[in-house]
């Protein structure tokens, strides 16, 4: 589903060049939940934004869907962030001024949906995180966790193939961030598949593969070590 | 789309008040000071009479000294009274007209009330079917009438209110300066701004209270108070060597429907010229003159080079006061990174962020433009109050200055907001989701 193949991010200043990506390679497949891990500066939130179609990169190959994404122009690449993809943020990045349904809203508005089908998504995608009751209020309004709920169900209300969070949890409480995280886990039950960035290794033992980003490249990954297990026992 | 976009604006404007007051301001400013001079501008070169300005032909026959004559030199603006009597009998235009302005005194009937000056014009009869003037009650005289120099009168809509309490006065008689008139006509109101028919006394002078037939004025010997010029002395005294000498004092307009009939118009006017100088007047070469309305507005100068000056001074200042709107948008719409960038995550092409925000500026401009209309309102009351009451008919706005001003406000916005928006939907969505 998702695949990078040596590909290579790099930073300029008038000074200094920051190799954030080194002929970084990875494959997620369908309705995986992959936590990645590394210490900070490794490279993690640079792979999500590569991922995530926000950011472009020097070299190599990144396939989505089977499908090519490295040259996309600037629309194409909004369209398919528009389709297929959801994003979580660590502080929620709701827009305060716009109470629960319109912030739910905002990215079936770029979609071209009809009204009514806007509201039936929405409506369903807050009773799937247990918001149906507070579609007017104000985030503000909101504790931490609810409002990180409305982010989910945000990211979800365009029906995407996949989820990246960045550090979905690392605002909230641990009774909150359990409860987000319980939602995340029955969110990829249902198909979804997630990437979700965390320093949190208690979150990511919960995923169903753990990555360990160092300098830029995949340094370990928790799939590669049980496929090779019962070789070694062998 | 759009009412989402409208809806996002104003809760964007909401969002930073100071700010927004601060922009809608700086185009309130700049819109009221540039509509106050454009108003004035718009009506002093505005066409008084659009249905037919290109068939009425202010008429020049250059009767003036040949000292100091080139091939540059215009005719005078004027006709001498020989000149304007034989064209009036020549009778060879659709309709023709000599006038001259006067001043009579009044003499109301009731004891209670004292006399009292009236601005008036001595003209034919032609001149209230040529100039289109609407009637409220009779109509004017006819041509049998100005030959046998018939007392009748029409009179303005303020004077027979003032003199007959409003009612239909035609057929009543009222006084002035001793003679006796017959009311024959009421005009009902008529403001042609600028008054095209005689620029020579005063673009902007307001119409006259009474008219009545030349012939009675001349044969009365009524005053004149327009300009009256003289290249060289009459030959003897008194009013009737006046009329026989080269003084230049009556305006003559000629309609003429087609340019066939223009071009013979200018025929006879350069064989009548010819057949002058044979008589020994006419020193100067042909110099012969038809121009229809706003080109005698334009020759005239009635926009003066001031106002056109203070046009342009206005038009920078609005300037001005766009680029303080430039850099206000520009602290706005990078304000709202971290917005514009998740906005650009969720989906938004930099296409529809770029509308959205556009939207914004012309909501702003909308706003501007409201204000800047009650600006211009104050603006007009100051020029009123600055020049006094002859410009009050100047000083007004009309639906097209309204539209206009709120069209040049939402356009200086869009303009004003081309640069931040472009620079908003350029801001890297990655860069503001982590910070925001």
């Amino acid at each position: 589903m998702l695949s990078m193949q040596n590909v290579a991010k790099i930073y300029r200043t008038d000074t200094v060049e920051t190799h954030a990506l080194r002929a970084f390679s990875m494959e997620v497949a369908e309705g995986e939940f992959v936590a990645v891990t590394g210490p900070s500066g490794s490279g993690k939130t640079t792979f999500l934004n590569i991922a995530g179609l926000l950011e472009t990169f020097e070299s190599g190959v990144y396939k989505l869907d089977g499908s090519d994404v490295s040259s996309l122009s600037d629309a194409k690449r909004s369209n398919v962030r528009n389709e297929k993809i959801g994003f979580i943020f660590q502080s929620f990045n709701l827009i305060p001024d716009l109470n629960v349904f319109d912030n739910v809203d905002v990215p079936l508005r770029y979609r071209g949906f009809k009204s009514a089908e806007r509201k039936r998504r929405i409506e369903s995608v807050l009773e799937t995180v247990g918001l149906a009751s507070r579609t007017k209020h104000l985030p503000s309004q909101l504790s931490g966790g609810q409002q990180q709920r409305v982010a989910i169900a945000r990211a979800l209300a365009g029906e995407p193939r996949f989820l990246l969070a960045d550090e979905p949890t690392g605002n909230l409480d641990t009774q909150m961030a359990a409860s987000v995280m319980a939602l995340l886990t029955e969110i990829n039950q249902r198909g979804t598949t997630i990437i979700m960035v965390t320093h949190d290794p208690s979150l990511a033992e919960q995923a169903t593969r753990n990555i360990y980003i160092r300098d830029g490249q995949v340094s370990e990954d928790s799939s590669a070590e049980t496929l090779s297990a019962p070789e070694a026992a062998a | 789309m759009f009412s989402y976009y409208i809806k996002l604006g104003w809760l964007s404007i909401r969002r930073n008040p100071i700010l927004s007051i601060l922009m809608v301001s700086a185009i309130a400013v700049g819109i009221g000071a540039c509509m106050t001079v454009l108003t004035v501008n718009y009506l002093m070169s505005s066409n008084p009479i659009p249905h037919k300005s290109d068939q009425l032909f202010y008429v020049q026959v250059d009767s003036w000294d040949p000292n100091g004559f080139d091939e540059n030199t215009e005719p005078v603006d004027q006709l001498t009274y020989i000149d304007a009597m034989n064209l009036m009998k020549a009778g060879k235009a659709f309709r023709q007209v000599a006038s001259n302005r006067s001043g009579l005194v009044l003499e109301p009937s009731s004891e209670d009330e004292r006399p009292f000056l009236v601005d008036a014009r001595t003209t034919h009869a032609d001149f209230f079917p040529m100039f289109d003037l609407p009637f409220l009650y009779g109509a004017g005289w006819d041509k049998s009438a100005d030959d046998a120099q018939e007392q009748v009168v029409v009179l303005s809509r303020e004077i027979n209110e003032r003199v007959f309490g409003g009612e239909d006065s035609v057929g009543k008689r009222v006084t002035m300066n001793g003679l006796n008139f017959r009311v024959v006509g009421v005009i009902d109101e008529w403001m042609p701004v600028p008054k095209f028919y005689d620029v020579t006394n005063g673009a902007f002078n307001l119409p006259e209270d009474v008219y009545i037939p030349f012939s009675v004025g001349v044969a009365n010997q009524l005053s004149r108070n327009g300009n009256t010029n003289c290249w060289k002395e009459p030959d003897g005294e008194g009013f009737e060597a006046f009329l026989a000498g080269e003084c230049v004092w009556i305006q003559f307009w000629a309609e003429l429907r087609n340019e066939q009939e223009k071009e013979a118009y200018m025929s006879f006017l350069n064989a009548y010229a010819e057949e002058q100088k044979a008589l020994g007047r006419f020193p100067r070469p042909l110099n012969n003159r038809l121009r229809n309305v706003m080109e005698w507005m334009e020759h005239q100068e009635v926009v003066e080079e001031d106002a056109q000056v203070m046009l342009w001074l206005s038009m920078l200042f609005l300037l001005v006061c766009l680029l303080n709107t430039i850099g206000l948008l520009l602290a706005k719409f990078l304000g709202k990174a971290g917005d514009i960038g998740l906005r650009r995550a969720l989906g938004a092409t930099k296409g529809t962020l770029f509308i959205q925000h556009l939207i914004e500026s012309a909501m702003i401009g909308l706003a501007g433009g409201v204000l800047g209309l009650g600006l211009t309102w104050l603006g007009l009351k100051g020029v009123q109050r600055l020049f006094g009451d002859f410009l009050t008919h100047l000083a007004t706005m009309d639906w097209v200055m309204v539209t206009t001003a709120i069209g040049l406000a939402i356009v200086s916005a869009l303009l004003a907001g081309l640069y931040p928006t472009w620079r908003a939907c350029n801001i890297a969505p990655a860069s503001q989701l982590k910070t925001q």
